[in-house]
Parts: structure tokens; sequence; C-alpha cells
């Protein structure tokens, strides 16, 4: 009798494993991974942005003057790409949620899109500073007295931004698994721990994103 | 906990803020206010940052948990952070 109302319960319930008391507490424990991997997301940017605040707390005038160099306008515009898709994500979530599948996979597709168009435009600007041989290396030219410094704040901007997309190729990736996983009916009202869980990791991403905006693009803007 | 569906009316209208944070930080950063630039774009990215960890990120409607993990990691950071700067800013003392 009691084997078969466990057998029952378990039956009922596809999304439960076995080792949680409940749904909720499967959920919670889901979640909190994902978060303790963004703590050490968090550090692994750390590092770098330790890097510049030493390097822009040494050298603030060579700092001002390079960030004058970027594109202000593309670097606004990817920033409110970046918030939008942001949105979609959170959308895509709330859809799997209430178990509307539709929203949830053109919301995912909303997302990756402009994921994509935030790259193209990132590569873009990459390409404008092979043009204006802002890349560290053999070829780079900047004025003096700055050319040193500035050469430092180049490194932090390719490698901080070189991360922050690679972060955006992975999180396009997992959006796309996303959809499959949608479009295959895994989602229900109970169980979306991946979705919600892919989408704690683009807003991580946006979140980074947030903060080298104003540091590469908007520190020296007042000086010009 | 019970999950808490927040509505796409709450997250349309973080987004609308998001952005015009973004267009002021833009705007003001053109304002020469010395020093103050730096603090108030910093803190304007604050404020975006917790907007998306809070809202989209569901923090503020989750177990209490989740916001130790992440107080942890910004206090990690925080200690990276800090004890670089108290090397690298006191190297001139001699």
């Amino acid at each position: 009798m009691a084997e078969t109302l466990i057998a029952d319960q378990h039956a009922h319930d596809a999304a439960h494993a076995h080792q949680f008391d409940d749904v909720e507490q499967q959920r919670d424990a889901a979640t909190m991974g994902m978060w303790v991997f963004l703590a050490t997301e968090v550090l692994f940017f750390g590092g770098l942005f330790a890097s510049y605040i030493i390097y822009r707390t040494l050298y603030p005038a060579a700092f001002a003057v390079a960030s004058q160099t970027q594109d202000i306008v593309l670097g606004t515009t990817n920033t409110a790409v970046l918030i939008i898709s942001s949105f979609a994500v959170a959308v895509a979530v709330y859809g799997a949620q209430t178990g509307r599948r539709r929203t949830t996979i053109w919301a995912l597709a909303l997302a990756i899109a402009l994921g994509v168009v935030f790259l193209v435009i990132k590569f873009y600007e990459y390409y404008q500073k092979y043009v204006d041989h802002h890349v560290p290396g053999p070829s780079f030219e900047f004025p003096a007295p700055y050319t040193e410094p500035a050469k430092m704040y180049f490194t932090l901007y390719f490698l901080m931004t070189g991360l922050h997309a690679i972060h955006m190729i992975v999180g396009c990736g997992l959006l796309a698994v996303m959809i499959i996983m949608a479009r295959r009916g895994d989602f229900t009202r109970e169980y979306h721990s991946p979705i919600e869980n892919s989408g704690l990791y683009w807003h991580f991403v946006d979140i980074i994103w947030i903060f080298l905006y104003p540091l590469f693009y908007l520190i020296g803007r007042h000086l010009e | 906990m019970p999950e808490r569906i927040v509505t796409v009316n709450v997250y349309a209208k973080i987004l609308a803020v998001l952005l015009i944070l973004t267009a002021t930080t833009c705007a003001v950063s053109y304002i020469d206010m010395g020093r103050m630039n730096l603090v108030v774009m910093v803190l304007i990215a604050c404020a975006k940052a917790s907007l998306v960890a809070l809202i989209f990120m569901h923090l503020r409607y989750s177990r209490h948990l989740m916001s130790i993990v992440a107080v942890g990691a910004l206090f990690w950071l925080g200690i990276l952070v800090a004890l670089t700067l108290g090397d690298y800013l006191t190297r001139g003392w001699q």
C-alpha cells in the first residue's frame, strides 16, 4: 500500500527528482547553484576590474584621453541593445513560468538576435581600433605623452570587452538550447530551472556591460 | 519558497527606467563636475545593476539565501580591490 502511494506520487510529478523534499526545494537548490557560479564569475571579472581601478588611479589623464577615442554612439547603442535583450529574456522566463510556450520561444529568439546585433557592433568597433592603430602591439600608435598608459587602457579594453563578448557568445548558445528545449515542451509551470538559470547568466553578462560602458566610454567625456 | 511570478508590465517599467538611466549617465558625462563625474556614473551603474539583479534576476522575490550569495560575491570583490589598492597606493611612502 505504502509502495503504491510512493510510486503514485512520482508518477504524478515527473519534474520532481527523488533527493528533494518537493519541487520548490529542488528549484531553490538549482537557483542557488547558479548564484554560486555567478559569484565565481564576479571574481573572474573582478581581477580585471581591479586592474582597471589600479591603472586608472595611476594614469587618470591618459585614460580620459584614450576613452575620448571611443565611439559614444556605438557604445550607448550597444548598452541599450543589451538592456532590451535582458528584458526579452525576463519575458521568456515569464512565459515558461506561466506555460506560454510561444511567448518563451519568440522572446528568446529576440534576445539572441539582439545579442548578435551587440556582437556585430562590438566587432565593428574592434575593426575600427585596428584601423586607428589602437590595438596594443607593434603597430600601436597614440600621441605622446600618453602612449604607454594609453596602451594599458586599450589592453584592458580588449581584455574586458573581449571576455564579455565571449560570455555573450556562450549566452547566445545557451539561449539557443533553451529554444530547442522549449519547442520540445520540456518546460512546465513547475519545472523551468534551465531557462531561469540561463536567464540569470544573461542578466549577469548584462550587468558586467553596465559597468564596462561608463568605465571605457564615458570617463573622459567631460574633459573634451 | 513558492515562486512569485512577476508580470511583463513590471519588467517593461524596469526596462524604461534602465534606458532612462542609460541616457542620463551618457548626458551627464559631458558636464564637467570634476571628480564627481566618476562618482555619479558609477552610482548610476550600481543603480542599474541593482534593478537588473533585484527584478530581472528575481533576487527580490527569491529566498534570502540567494541575496547572501550575491552580497558575498561583492564582499570578496571588495577584499580583492581593497587589498590590491592598499598595496599599490602605499608604494611611494619611502
